[in-house]
């Protein structure tokens, strides 16, 4: 069994990293190319990097930014944020991104999603799924583009891998974005039952217990961090790091 | 000087990102004539085996390639794809490898749903034969995305294994050739140390 994934999950607004709550005020962290370099030396399992105004600013992918960043990444590298066609995808994979996240397009235009997962591979494409409680407290589907969203989160996944194919979900609790409080243990549970597709969750991760708990308890397969990796604390100034993987992560070399 | 073969396919870039990492010069390229001075050689690749195999004869450069690694017996390190070439088939298609391994490459079937195809992700790897590259002891992890498999005939071109619902081929190992199914190029300093040890060669 492939091992479980801690993921730094940076956030990058065109120029440099911030940190947001909700997605909403966010805080300037720094440079991405000095934190990616401090994430190898950390060894981080996977580096994922998100545009997260770049549809909302109808801004193109800065691709010779984003191959600097993928040239320094020595672990596998997944970037999100802008990308509406076939040939972006493309000119992503080229300069060394492993996995493409897209979130606005698959309501804007799911066949180019189905398009790129047959001509690169399910493995290459990942989306995003963003939920939200609404005023009755039921999580739905949300859209940060201002889409209408037909599906519940379970029908979405199973579109998602039965229309479109795509190798692996990364599931975003909105509400509980940047707040350390941990994540949404008994939803993550729900549609990692039904999903048959990897899933990375995010949103909350505060703490490694909240780690340990959504790989090991939930069937998350990633756990995204965001706060934790960015800050040294709760409330605290800008630091750069990682939990020891050791106190996380089951080694599990036994069975080899 | 070290030479990634540029057959159009794979992500060679992060190959010599790596290599210049830790510090060493490589060479991307395509021409029978630099392949042909190359003191050794890194065959990545992504993709489909019939397609990385028209692609690399497209380019004439099988006989070049047979010529280096089985004449003059530099060194060679098939990376993912490029390990699978180095069989003399694949299920996946009906092109010929490059056939200097007995080997085949075959598809991961499971019947239960739990393991997902490809395999995807880090696993540890177990060496099974003293080698240059790991030492036998040594449990590393590494950064594997597939969906095929390498089979040898020969158990003694196994070098390692790995195991996702059953034990497969990690890396290969005979003589002057090497392959890894993972990509060292992505597997942080757990494959920098591999590649050095190969430029070390």
């Amino acid at each position: 069994m492939a091992l479980k994934r801690i993921i730094p999950c940076l956030l990058y607004d065109g120029k440099g990293l911030v940190k947001t709550t909700k997605f909403k005020n966010p805080n300037y962290i720094g440079d991405p190319m000095n934190a990616i370099k401090i994430f190898n030396e950390k060894e981080v399992d996977e580096l994922i990097l998100l545009d997260i105004y770049a549809t909302k600013e109808k801004r193109r992918i800065n691709l010779s930014k984003i191959a600097d960043f993928a040239g320094e990444c020595f672990m596998p590298f997944a970037y999100g944020g802008g990308v509406k066609t076939t040939e972006e995808f493309y000119e992503l994979y080229k300069i060394g991104v492993e996995k493409v996240i897209v979130n606005s397009l698959v309501f804007e235009n799911p066949a180019v999603i189905k398009e790129a997962v047959n001509k690169y591979g399910s493995q290459a494409v990942v989306v995003c799924l963003d939920y939200k409680k609404n005023l009755f407290g039921k999580k739905q589907v949300f859209s940060f583009s201002g889409h209408s969203v037909k599906y519940t989160p379970l029908d979405f996944v199973k579109y998602l891998e039965q229309d479109l194919g795509v190798g692996e979900l990364f599931l975003q609790n909105v509400d509980a974005e940047g707040s350390w409080e941990g994540f949404d243990y008994e939803f993550i549970k729900q549609i990692t039952e039904v999903a048959s597709l990897p899933v990375i969750v995010s949103g909350g991760a505060g703490h490694i217990e909240h780690l340990k708990k959504a790989l090991y308890e939930c069937g998350a397969n990633g756990a995204a961090i965001g706060s934790m990796a960015v800050y040294s604390k709760k409330g605290m100034g800008v630091l750069i790091n990682f939990p020891k993987r050791s106190e996380v992560i089951i080694e599990n070399t036994d069975n080899q | 000087m070290l030479t990634i073969v540029d057959y159009g396919l794979g992500n060679l870039l992060s190959v010599k990102n790596m290599l210049k990492k830790i510090g060493i010069n490589s060479k991307i390229s395509n021409s029978i004539n630099e392949i042909n001075q190359a003191e050794k050689l890194i065959l990545p690749g992504v993709g489909a085996f019939d397609n990385g195999m028209q692609r690399i004869r497209e380019r004439g450069l099988e006989s070049v390639l047979t010529k280096r690694v089985m004449n003059d017996k530099i060194p060679i390190f098939g990376i993912c794809l490029g390990m699978q070439l180095l069989g003399k088939r694949s299920e996946e298609g009906n092109e010929a490898g490059l056939g200097w391994i007995d080997a085949e490459t075959v598809k991961f079937q499971f019947t239960n749903k739990v393991l997902k195809v490809p395999h995807m992700g880090w696993d540890y790897i177990k060496v099974k034969t003293v080698n240059p590259l790991i030492s036998i002891n040594q449990k590393q992890r590494y950064y594997f995305v597939h969906s095929y498999h390498v089979k040898c005939n020969n158990t003694e071109d196994v070098m390692a294994t790995c195991h996702y619902g059953i034990e497969f081929t990690s890396m290969i190992h005979r003589e002057n050739i090497f392959g890894a199914q993972f990509h060292p190029e992505k597997s942080l300093s757990f494959g920098m140390e591999l590649l050095q040890n190969f430029v070390k060669l």
